[in-house]
């Protein structure tokens, strides 16, 4: 850099980043990054990831759009995250507004900002970046002079507790509705007519939700009732837009010049999941299954590996075992990759023999631990989550896995399940133990086991949406229990902050009330909240109760069946009345095996039969949908 | 095994970019020209690369130098080739030869390293003359650095100032840069009682006891 030519903004970075933390999350530059002219291009699109550069780079969501937009020739895409506390420090100081990281324009110079947010404890992050950028937090006192704000992302299936900070939400896959959108954008700011027709336009766009074009209904008790469109072009419902088939995998991945959370080519091998685990969100809400060719995914991850040259891969999807050519990937990458010190990882494995094998054979170099995430201890309670798995079968397989040479075994459980009890808790620390002793015939007392301790909450669009979250002190009870049986040689456990888990059932069950909670904790300092050491309970509480809000109302209520939930405009695909079924299935312990087996008809069939129907095929998990013409 | 040394300057977008950061961003350069670096043995393989020294973050340089061993056949210039248009941007190759495979760690051999240090604020060339030759007259200058005390002043080999450009100072150091004796110029600048902040740092080269490369001017 000339120091005669350098911008102010770079003479500022120079005097400054010496004396911040990691500075390189702040300077952009990387290998693949792209840098359009910002003048020849009408259309500016700024993506944000709400938290550190570190996380946010390897956002996969993120590298999806930054590489769909910036292949359009007109629109440029670029990146923002959130500074880490001493940088947002010397640029409040200094007056400094949020940039870009490729041409370091500031963010409210941007058309659109695009913020993707996968889980809620991003939300006050996400206030903050925009008033870091000089953008008024709430979408009513925006006007025309700055970017329209759009979310996506997981949490977004219940937008309605970040509803009036956004102008727009994408409800499911972006991947297309994204081009509507720009194009809608860029045609809008060649008139000049107000905001109002712009969002408009938007809310015509399969998907796509404008909050401020409802208002939420209350009945005479006071209860939620649903939302009310205040314009003609709000339909009643919002659909979820989803892909009929999965888009060429992103292989442009940018290499960050200095270290991230996942250094690696991820590619995404299938989305969707058939195996209905009723606590889990995700199974529910991105389905249906769709299947990545064998060969597509060869030839991309060839193509970032030569692009990148990033020593790690990972094959992402909920359940990597249920891809139906798993054995034919695992083959020919083993086949094609040996040799070349690649480290291949494949989450989400299924407690069987396939796993180890499939494992055994991408480990060139063997992998120091090997995850299993059984979720509950008990064959009850398995029957109630819909995730079964004998104690037998478990054991037989960790005892492969120590045969195999692995030392270190990680179990994922899940406590305060719906109709747990302490026994079902004994039960994952008695399971624990048995299993560390299968490794002790083969490792001695070398063998270990983790047990990760999470604790459920009630997500919306799942079956469980009806429970209540179990209570404070009994998930504290819990975790105590374990801690004091999950000691000793080779037992070790991690578990998460029971007050953190509180806050996201808070936020994701909440309604369009809870924004004042969420910006009276932003006013009183709440960021970062994904972070233990920045997360402050207390603060929480204050908000909610300023915002005369009980908040214990969202996670502890046992709802009714005729319960309408904040949530309910978003329609996923799967319908209500089957969740609610499969609720009561599991109020009997029945078990759903899975749905590619038989389908139970949970309605992604009819809600996206046009989309089935284009889209033939057996990379579907669901059935085929034949034309009238095709069934004569 | 044959091995390999390059010279390349380090600059504006790998600023802040570490010294281990710098190794894999080496790592993957080789990867992506397809080229087989040798590896070490155990339980955890790792690339065999070699940086001559450590770089401060933030500091840029235009002499660094970088050893590396190399499964394959092929002779410098394809390898000069493949690894120039694949480079992460801010690392700029500008030499490369094989070396000697048994000669010892480049590390080791490390005399001193020359800084070019500007000024970014405009800082009176007087006083700074002034404060130089206070400096050079002292015969220990004790300082701490991360909870330890250690002598500044033996690991100053030289201090020069240039004619001001545009009103601002730039110096050059001529600092040891021996093992365990190592000297900052953001510690001399401090030690000349100016934030070091305010200066940009770039080495602009390395001293070893006899020549590294043999065919480079």
């Amino acid at each position: 850099m000339n120091l005669f030519q350098a911008s102010p903004l770079d003479q500022w970075l120079e005097r400054t980043l010496p004396a911040i933390q990691k500075p390189g999350r702040y300077v952009g530059n990387e290998l693949n990054q792209v840098r359009k002219d910002w003048n020849s291009v009408p259309l500016h699109v700024a993506l944000a990831f709400p938290d550190i550069y570190d996380l946010g780079l390897p956002n996969l969501g993120l590298a999806i759009l930054y590489d769909l937009i910036n292949k359009r020739e007109d629109s440029l895409a670029e990146r923002v995250f959130a500074p880490w506390v001493d940088m947002e420090a010397a640029m409040r100081s200094s007056g400094i507004p949020l940039f870009s990281l490729e041409s370091q324009h500031p963010i409210r110079q941007f058309d659109i900002l695009g913020i993707t947010l996968p889980y809620e404890t991003l939300y006050t992050n996400a206030l903050n970046l925009l008033d870091l950028s000089g953008i008024p937090v709430h979408a009513s006192k925006r006007t025309e002079e700055h970017p329209l704000i759009i979310a996506g992302g997981h949490a977004m299936l219940n937008p309605e507790p970040m509803a009036p900070f956004l102008d727009a939400v994408v409800v499911g896959e972006g991947e297309e509705a994204i081009q509507e959108i720009i194009s809608t954008v860029k045609t809008w700011k060649q008139t000049s007519s107000p905001r109002s027709d712009l969002l408009n336009e938007l809310a015509r766009i399969p998907g796509v939700y404008i909050p401020g074009f409802y208002a939420p209904k209350t009945n005479s008790s006071g209860e939620y009732t649903g939302l009310k469109p205040l314009r003609q072009a709000a339909t009643a419902c919002i659909q979820k837009r989803i892909v009929g088939t999965l888009p060429d995998p992103v292989t442009d991945f940018i290499v960050p010049s200095i270290d991230v959370v996942h250094n690696r080519v991820a590619i995404e091998i299938m989305r969707g999941c058939t195996r209905g685990c009723r606590f889990c969100q995700a199974g529910m809400i991105t389905r249906p299954v769709r299947e990545r060719r064998v060969d597509e995914i060869l030839n991309s991850l060839q193509t970032a590996l030569d692009k990148t040259g990033f020593e790690e891969v990972a094959l992402l999807s909920l359940s990597s075992s249920d891809h139906t050519k798993i054995k034919d990937i695992v083959e020919a990458i083993q086949n094609r990759f040996k040799e070349k010190h690649l480290t291949i990882s494949l989450p989400s494995l299924r407690i069987e023999s396939l796993s180890v094998e499939l494992l055994e054979k991408l480990s060139g170099s063997r992998q120091t631990s090997f995850t299993l995430a059984p979720e509950a201890a008990t064959d009850r309670l398995r029957r109630i989550i819909n995730k079964p798995i004998s104690d037998e079968a478990l054991i037989d397989v960790t005892r492969l896995i120590y045969s195999r040479g692995w030392r270190v075994i990680k179990c994922y459980f899940m406590i305060g399940h719906p109709e747990e009890t302490m026994d079902d808790v004994k039960a994952i620390a008695d399971l624990c133990k048995r299993v560390v002793l299968e490794g002790r015939k083969f490792h001695g007392l070398k063998a270990s086991l983790h047990a990760g301790i999470s604790t459920f909450i009630p997500k919306p669009h799942t079956p469980f949406q009806w429970q209540a979250m179990d209570s404070l002190e009994s998930i504290t009870e819990k975790q105590h229990y374990l801690r004091g049986e999950l000691r000793g040689p080779g037992l070790k456990m991690s578990w998460s902050d029971p007050q953190t888990s509180l806050l996201e059932a808070w936020l994701c069950r909440g309604d369009r009330q809870t924004s004042r909670a969420i910006y009276n904790a932003w006013k009183s300092g709440a960021k970062f909240d994904a972070w233990q050491d920045h997360f402050d309970f207390a603060r929480w509480q204050s908000a909610f109760q300023e915002a005369g809000i009980d908040p214990f109302e969202f996670s502890h209520r046992v709802r009714s069946e005729n319960e309408v939930f904040p949530w309910d405009h978003i329609n996923i695909g799967v319908n209500k009345d089957y969740l609610l079924e499969d609720s009561k299935w599991s109020q009997k312990a029945e078990l759903r095996p899975d749905c590619r087996e038989n389908c139970y008809v949970c309605g992604i069939l009819p809600t996206f039969k046009d989309t089935r129907r284009n889209n033939p095929g057996d990379h579907w998990g669901c059935p085929e949908v034949n034309t009238k013409k095709d069934k004569e | 095994m044959k091995r390999y040394r390059v010279l390349y300057s380090k600059t504006e977008p790998l600023r802040y970019t570490g010294m281990l950061d710098i190794q894999h961003i080496w790592e993957r350069l080789f990867r992506r020209a397809h080229l087989d670096l040798a590896y070490s043995q155990g339980f955890h393989p790792q690339p065999r690369i070699q940086q001559a020294a450590p770089l401060p973050l933030s500091f840029l340089s235009s002499y660094e130098v970088l050893d590396f061993w190399f499964e394959g056949e092929s002779d410098s210039l394809s390898i000069f080739k493949s690894i120039s248009v694949t480079a992460q941007p801010g690392l700029e190759i500008q030499y490369l030869e094989e070396v000697d495979p048994p000669s010892p760690p480049l590390q080791t051999l490390l005399e001193l390293a020359i800084y070019s240090v500007t000024d970014l604020i405009g800082i009176d060339q007087n006083l700074m003359e002034e404060k130089i030759a206070l400096i050079m007259k002292e015969h220990s200058i004790i300082r701490e650095r991360r909870n330890k005390t250690y002598d500044l002043r033996p690991l100053i080999n030289e201090i020069k100032l240039d004619d001001p450009f545009n009103n601002l100072l730039k110096l050059e150091f001529n600092l040891s840069a021996r093992e365990a004796a190592t000297g900052r110029p953001d510690e001399l600048i401090a030690t000349l009682g100016y934030d070091p902040l305010n200066f940009r740092y770039q080495r602009t080269y390395l001293k070893f006891p006899s020549p590294i490369f043999v065919h480079h001017p």
